[in-house]
Order: C-alpha cells, then structure tokens, then sequence
C-alpha cells in the first residue's frame, strides 16, 4: 500500500477545525474501546469472584479499594468507565437517530453532540451519587 | 436478468446485483446496541435497587431467575457488541493483512474466552452451587 506522493492527499485530520461532533465521535471510539478493555475484565473478574466465595471477593473489594495516596484508584477507574459507559451510550443513540438519516442539519447535530456530552456528565454524577446511597 | 448456456463467467455474474448481506456485520452491531440499551439500563437500575454489595446479596440476588437471565443475557450481549465494535476499530488502524487477521483472531477469542467465564461464573450462582 505505497500511495504515490506526487498525487494530492486529502486534508486530514489536522487542517479540520475542531467542532463538538468531531469530538463525540472520537470519544465515542475512545470510551467503546475502554469499556471493553477495562470494563469487561473488571466485570468478569467480578462474577468470577462472586461464584468463588467469601475469599475471592474480598480480594476483589481490596483491589478495588485499594489507595494510593489516599486515592481509591480502583474508585477512580470506575467512576471513568461509569462516565464512559453513560458517553457511549447516548452518542450511541445519537449514532442510530443519524443512521436513519436525521440530524445532519447543521444548528441540530451541533446541539446533540453538545448534549451528549453534557448528559453524560450528570448522568455519571447522578448515578454516583445514588450509588453512595446504596453502600451508605 | 438471464444468462443463457454461452454466456461467459462474466456475463453470468453481472447484472445479478448484490447478495444482500454486504451489510450484516453493521445491522449486527446497531442490533445488539439496541439490545444493550434495554439491558444495561436494567443493570444499572438493579444495582441501584440493591441495600448493599456485599457478596451475600449479590448471590442471592443473581439466584433468582429474574436477574439471572438478563444478566446472562446481558453478557452475550455485550461480549457481541464489544466484538463488533473492536472489529471496526482495528480494521480502520491496523493496515498490515497479516496482523490485522491474528488481532481480529485474538479479540474474537478473548469475547468468547470472557463470555464463557462470565456464563460459568452466573450458571453456578444461579444453580446454587456458591455458598452465600
């Protein structure tokens, strides 16, 4: 694959101006990618520990709790792929709505990839905070 | 469209239009996004209903059918989709023929490997087979 170098190229990545949807986009790979890397070992260690017993999941519990410099890093992770989690499925649904040919108008797809993110935001937080709730 | 006995392998192909599956492998994903917004809406809205997490109340919680089964369901699921995502992600990056097969080998093995885990993992809570 040797692409001749005196034919033209065309633009990439780097001339665009960035905008909102250019984001979501790539965040949507981003958090796709780290919910199946991270995410789905962490919930297949999880029910691993769970069917093991008692041992197993304090080991888990201990993992995840565990600090450095008095921060819960296993906290942290999950509270990234909660966020992820949330991102990923609201531009999820945006990516089905613009399958069906809508949203392209510019003003519009603008608006929804803003709100993506910003839904994403306080979902996370939502979730966390009714979460603190539970182990109260 | 015929292609009388005298037409040449050519003539017998063209014109007989696509086979109609070209678009499987995108239907499959937005399929199982669809199936992931139900489930996983229920996941979250299941942890959030639980008092605690303790080990006793995660098992006797994925015991009873009702949780057990979409959560089974959920992990197929999402062992599917996360595969059908991570093969577009590596067929737009990884260009080299031969790498790009052995990843896809690697990731389709590693969903499986993980979904299997997973199943065990639920059938023994379901089956009672863990002590609380």
């Amino acid at each position: 694959m040797t692409a001749p170098t005196s034919r033209p190229l065309s633009p990439h990545l780097s001339i665009w101006k960035w905008g909102p949807h250019m984001l979501v986009s790539i965040l949507h790979r981003v958090t796709g990618s780290a919910l199946t890397l991270a995410g789905l070992a962490l919930l297949t260690w999880w029910l691993l520990a769970i069917a093991s017993g008692a041992p197993a999941y304090e080991q888990f519990v201990a993992a995840i709790t565990y600090e450095v410099l008095n921060i819960p890093i296993g906290i942290v992770v999950l509270i990234g792929l909660t966020w992820a989690f949330w991102q990923h499925s609201f531009s999820g649904l945006r990516h089905l709505f613009l399958d069906m040919g809508a949203g392209y108008e510019l003003k519009t797809n603008r608006f929804f990839a803003v709100m993506t993110i910003v839904a994403a935001l306080f979902a996370t937080a939502l979730t966390w905070f009714l979460l603190m709730g539970v182990n109260r | 469209m015929s292609a009388g006995k005298s037409a040449t392998p050519l003539g017998k192909v063209r014109g007989l239009g696509p086979a109609g599956h070209g678009g499987g492998h995108w239907i499959e994903e937005r399929f199982t996004s669809v199936v992931l917004i139900l489930l996983s809406l229920w996941l979250v809205f299941s942890l959030m209903m639980l008092p605690t997490f303790d080990r006793e109340t995660l098992v006797e919680w994925l015991r009873a059918p009702a949780a057990a089964v979409p959560m089974a369901l959920f992990v197929v699921a999402v062992f599917a989709h996360a595969l059908d995502g991570m093969k577009v992600v590596v067929d737009d990056y990884v260009h080299a023929e031969g790498n790009r097969i052995a990843t896809q080998y690697v990731l389709k093995m590693a969903a499986i490997a993980g979904a299997s885990l997973c199943l065990f993992a639920l059938a023994k809570i379901a089956f009672g087979a863990v002590a609380a």
